[in-house]
């Protein structure tokens, strides 16, 4: 019999706290996938967040360190600073790197720290229950925005691939998502290309995955991913923003 | 060499490989020389985008196994006190400046002492502590520096230097022969990459109150042997001291000078300088109040170590106080009038 499909290597084998139809567990496994293809276990070091996205050290097999909320960026700095060999990947949200974390990720970006961020862009502030995020679209309801996202009183949803692809120091960055089969592959060679373009010392790179939210969103797994792309990929596009060769 | 440069040879010589700072004055010195000399050496050095990212930049590097330093001076180590929360509880060694100005809010650029509780009662979140090195003179910056490296590695954890705006500006002879190359500590927690062991995590998040108190006691248990080792004070002239000072940092400077003149008139006043201001020297306290009844505090703030020399004291003898907030820098024969006049008094009062 052919074996087509199995845990990945660097994964450990436990059960994931996610909700259901959450897009962080496909996103933790495309990121152990990538590792173990490109044999990245030996000298990868994650970064990671508070959030939903904070417990992946008890998933990925690999060297990882709980930064602040926000900070992942400058933790990843220093990291990277001390060892300039090593895969250093920071896993961050969408509260996280666009609302507290906006300074750390902007610096690091602007002095093409040649680090990788992996943020996960799911429109609310997951673990605290769902509240507005800085990506949360306009109207968007969600706990404190009961009403919908009214931008004269809550600003815009804030696009951060684009806002970086501005700095000098970003190399690479992708939008991507995991709503279906064709888009997980996509999602899985922009991780591919984001690692290799720090391993090739070219500077900052970094993936944003709208990810789904359905407990948030309150919507069922399907709706939710057929939402992204509906409406969340409006105001979000999907594809690469910036490509340095 | 002033204080902030002397500082930062003292730090680069102790085999700091990492500096992180943000502009703030009175400490840019530092910062300058660092760029300069960091640079110079191969080492790592980044201008951060705020002192926020500069400790985090910190824990980073110490996470990735290499010693490093931030400074600030107060407004500024504020900002810090999150990630001096998070070394802690991840126990993670670190040094961390801090030149401290006049406050509170923006206060004022000149000296002063108003951040000693910041710095003591470990400043952030939650249950954890500093050791804090309060030097008081140049050359003696250039001693503390290397032992805040070795108690940072001994103990994985931060350590605060509690420096003045006087203490950075001012320019003195140092040597700097004291200081040998780092020894090597166990670094058996850093993240290196997993290869041929099994991958690490360093984190503070503790779901189940029993683990998270568990580590809290563990962290206390630390805290207890630093209070049991690693105390330490320099005395003056206390043998036959009828009236104590506790004075720390510039303002045992200031104190010393005014000491030297009312023991030129007689008057019998000593001082304990406490040099680690957590753990503080209450022992010595505690023993002089056998036979001394009078102790008088002097600070740079409205009376913040204060509260140490009470607990100390618990009770015994009669605590005199002179404090200068807002950044003012009293001249030794200010505060040798205010001692003597309360020396004379007391005398007066023991006579009566």
């Amino acid at each position: 019999m052919k074996k087509v499909y199995t845990r990945p290597k660097t994964m450990k084998d436990v059960h994931f706290h996610y909700c259901p139809g959450c897009g962080h567990g496909i996103i933790n496994r495309l990121l152990m996938e990538v590792i173990d293809e490109m044999g990245l276990r030996d000298t990868a070091i994650c970064v990671a967040p508070a959030g939903c996205g904070m417990l992946v050290y008890n998933y990925f097999d690999i060297d990882t360190l709980e930064s602040a909320h926000g900070r992942g960026a400058a933790v990843a700095t220093g990291i990277k600073r001390v060892r300039p060999d090593n895969l250093v990947f920071s896993y961050q949200g969408d509260g996280d790197l666009a609302a507290i974390g906006t300074a750390e990720g902007f610096h690091a970006a602007n002095r093409g720290e040649p680090i990788t961020v992996i943020f996960v862009n799911n429109g609310v502030y997951g673990m605290t229950g769902g509240q507005m995020a800085p990506t949360t679209l306009t109207d968007q309801v969600t706990t404190t925005t009961p009403e919908g996202r009214d931008p004269i009183i809550a600003g815009h949803p804030v696009r951060i691939c684009e806002v970086f692809s501005m700095l000098d120091g970003t190399t690479y960055l992708e939008r991507v998502t995991v709503n279906k089969p064709s888009a997980v592959a996509k999602a899985k060679k922009a991780i591919k290309k984001a690692f290799q373009c720090q391993l090739d010392g070219k500077g900052f790179s970094l993936v944003e995955i709208l990810s789904p939210c359905p407990t948030n969103w309150k919507m069922g797994p399907v709706e939710s991913c057929r939402w992204i792309d509906d409406v969340m990929s409006k105001q979000f596009p999907i594809g690469v923003v910036k490509d340095i060769k | 060499m002033s204080g902030n440069a002397a500082l930062g040879e003292a730090a680069i010589l102790s085999g700091c490989m990492c500096y992180f700072g943000y502009p703030i004055t009175p400490q840019n010195e530092l910062t300058e020389y660092m760029a300069k000399r960091m640079t110079e050496l191969g080492r790592v050095f980044i201008q951060s985008e705020s002192e926020i990212a500069a400790i985090n930049m910190v824990l980073g590097a110490s996470v990735a196994g290499a010693r490093a330093m931030t400074s600030s001076s107060s407004p500024g180590m504020s900002l810090k006190q999150e990630g001096i929360s998070y070394l802690a509880a991840d126990e993670l060694p670190a040094v961390v400046v801090d030149m401290v100005r006049g406050g509170p809010g923006m206060g004022n650029i000149s000296p002063a002492q108003s951040d000693y509780l910041q710095a003591t009662r470990g400043g952030g979140h939650g249950d954890y502590k500093t050791i804090v090195l309060a030097p008081g003179s140049v050359q003696e910056l250039t001693e503390v520096i290397p032992l805040a490296f070795d108690l940072a590695d001994q103990y994985r954890n931060p350590v605060v230097i509690l420096g003045d705006g006087m203490l950075g500006q001012m320019m003195e002879p140092v040597d700097f022969d004291n200081i040998v190359p780092p020894k090597a500590y166990p670094k058996d927690y850093i993240l290196t990459g997993a290869k041929g062991r099994p991958s690490r995590m360093v984190r503070s998040l503790l779901f189940d109150t029993k683990e998270e108190e568990e580590h809290n006691w563990k962290l206390v248990r630390k805290y207890q042997r630093m209070e049991q080792k690693e105390v330490r004070y320099e005395t003056f002239l206390i043998d036959d001291a009828e009236m104590v000072v506790v004075a720390y940092g510039i303002g045992a400077r200031i104190a010393k000078g005014a000491i030297k003149r009312l023991r030129r008139e007689n008057m019998k006043v000593g001082m304990v300088r406490p040099i680690t201001a957590w753990p503080f020297p209450a022992a010595i306290l505690q023993e002089l109040a056998k036979t001394v009844h009078e102790f008088f505090v002097f600070e740079m703030s409205a009376g913040q170590m204060i509260e140490d020399v009470k607990l100390a004291l618990a009770g015994k003898g009669h605590i005199h106080f002179y404090g200068r907030p807002g950044g003012v820098i009293p001249t030794p024969v200010e505060l040798y009038r205010i001692i003597g006049r309360h020396y004379y008094t007391a005398t007066r009062r023991k006579q009566q």
